[in-house]
């Protein structure tokens, strides 16, 4: 592949229930520092949640703040710290040649929920209704609010993949860069989930919603007393170039995007497939140029549904069950499911490998559920395996979509 | 109600509107847009914030009333007195 259609992530900018940095995340999941804290919601009172904690105000302005979204506020500091982190001056380059393309698994129930909130003290008149609601809640609205910050000219869109967004997000700018649309995309996912009731009853009624008298341990996949998703809100966009590109300005190179690959199960909207989810990690690995036993780490969607980690860990044995020198992880025991964000949120927290050859633990497995025992499952505590060069990201969501990964360590 | 009371208020709800704006040293008789980062979207939201605090309504045809703080005083301040004698 030449390097005009190689393409490479050249920034991070994030935000996660326990961090709002790269070195802050990348610390506490080495910590085993968990994000998961009680908040307050409407209806239900006391849920448990992964809530992030970064300055609103950092890069908008309080009135451009109380006309947007959370998930827009969300995306306009991951963006710029994504920049930040590539160097990049907004200023210094050619604002019609930057694409913004952004993950999202539902976007507009938590507004309208707020505004129902507002007529309803005044006897659900409409008159009340903010005429702020459908600019708030039209579909693209977390990528137009980074567009109107950033003054950027080039296409802006987000995806809806449910939780597989995140890494959908980033697959359209690695698309869009090959295809030579854009030479600068800002790609990812974003969630405001926990800003919604609906989200936490639904998942309540689906028996899927985890409890846990300590926040910190509601999240554990794998383990044989899962029970049930945490909600949580997030960010993670990559800033991306064709590596000629990036080369030419001597930018910082974080990974290569080597492989991806989306597929539908085409059968239950809630019950993962393991078979598909199979499919889909050997199509990533196969358009990669790799093979199962070259990857380092899977960082694993699990949720900590009884069904969906006993699914995923089903299609890991297959695919990964006779490769030695590949470990296993996930992120979300530490930060909850954050949704649209998942996916690139939880690879940015894994890119720290490349540097310093430590697998992230998955936390709070107390007992490991033997139907979601795989070979080199780090369980609790990281491990140092001395080098990582390829790391696998999966994220899999409702009605059945599937997506899959590749990055390696950049080498030339 | 006096006048300086009634400009309280206004400046009360735009500074809601407009966080940002500085609002203490508004010119009575200059255009509001002109002096302060308002758009057409802040006077939708400073007719709905005169609708959810002292119910009062005021028509489409009317938002020019709303120009400059001085308009403001003149037009709002009939309403006011009105739902201040409620």
């Amino acid at each position: 592949m030449s390097d005009l259609e190689r393409v490479v992530i050249t920034g991070v900018g994030l935000t996660s229930p326990n961090g709002a940095t790269l070195e802050a995340f990348r610390r506490n999941l080495l910590g085993g520092v968990s994000g998961i804290t009680e908040m307050e919601t409407r209806f239900m009172g006391r849920v448990l949640a992964g809530v992030c904690r970064f300055d609103e105000l950092k890069y908008q302005g309080r009135k451009e703040r109380r006309r947007g979204t959370r998930a827009g506020s969300i995306s306009i500091y991951c963006a710029r710290e994504a920049l930040n982190h590539a160097g990049i001056d907004p200023a210094g380059v050619d604002r019609s040649r930057v694409g913004t393309f952004i993950g999202i698994t539902e976007h507009g129930t938590v507004e309208t929920e707020n505004e129902i909130d507002v007529i309803r003290q005044y006897d659900y008149d409409t008159k009340f209704w903010s005429h702020h609601h459908n600019p708030r809640t039209v579909a693209n609205n977390p990528a137009g609010e980074v567009t109107v910050n950033l003054g950027l000219h080039g296409p802006h869109y987000t995806i809806g993949a449910a939780c597989a967004a995140g890494n959908a997000g980033l697959i359209q700018g690695v698309q869009m860069l090959r295809l030579g649309e854009v030479d600068l995309a800002i790609a990812g996912g974003v969630s405001e989930a926990i800003h919604s009731f609906g989200i936490f009853a639904s998942f309540a009624s689906e028996d899927a919603l985890a409890s846990h008298e300590d926040p910190t341990k509601a999240s554990r996949p794998f383990d044989k007393a899962r029970n049930g998703i945490v909600v949580s809100e997030g960010g993670g966009l990559f800033v991306l170039e064709r590596l000629r590109d990036a080369k030419r300005r001597g930018a910082p190179i974080v990974a290569e995007v080597i492989g991806y690959a989306m597929n539908s199960d085409a059968a239950d909207p809630v019950v993962p497939d393991r078979q598909r989810v199979a499919e889909c990690m050997t199509l990533a690995i196969g358009r990669a140029g790799i093979e199962p036993k070259d990857v380092s780490i899977v960082n694993t969607h699990a949720t900590a549904t009884v069904i969906g980690d006993e699914q995923e860990a089903a299609a890991v044995r297959q695919v990964f069950g006779d490769c030695r020198d590949v470990y296993i992880n996930n992120t979300k025991s530490f930060i909850g499911h954050a949704m649209g964000a998942a996916g690139v949120l939880e690879l940015a927290g894994n890119l720290g490998s490349f540097d310093d050859g430590i697998v992230h633990a998955t936390i709070n497995v107390t007992e490991l559920d033997e139907t979601c025992a795989m070979r080199n499952l780090v369980l609790n505590e990281p491990q140092d395996i001395g080098r990582v060069d390829i790391i696998m990201n999966n994220s899999f969501g409702m009605l059945g979509t599937n997506s899959a990964v590749v990055v390696k360590r950049y080498g030339g | 109600m006096g006048d300086q009371k009634i400009k309280d208020i206004i400046l009360g709800i735009i500074a809601t509107v407009a966080p940002d704006a500085d609002v203490s040293s508004v010119k009575g008789e200059v255009r509001l847009r002109d002096q302060l980062d308002l758009d057409s979207m802040d006077f939708l939201d400073i007719v709905m914030e005169l609708r959810k605090r002292f119910k009062i309504e005021v028509p489409k045809e009317e938002y020019p009333q709303l120009a400059t703080l001085d308009s403001c005083v003149s037009y709002l301040g009939p309403k006011l007195e009105a739902v201040a004698s409620l």
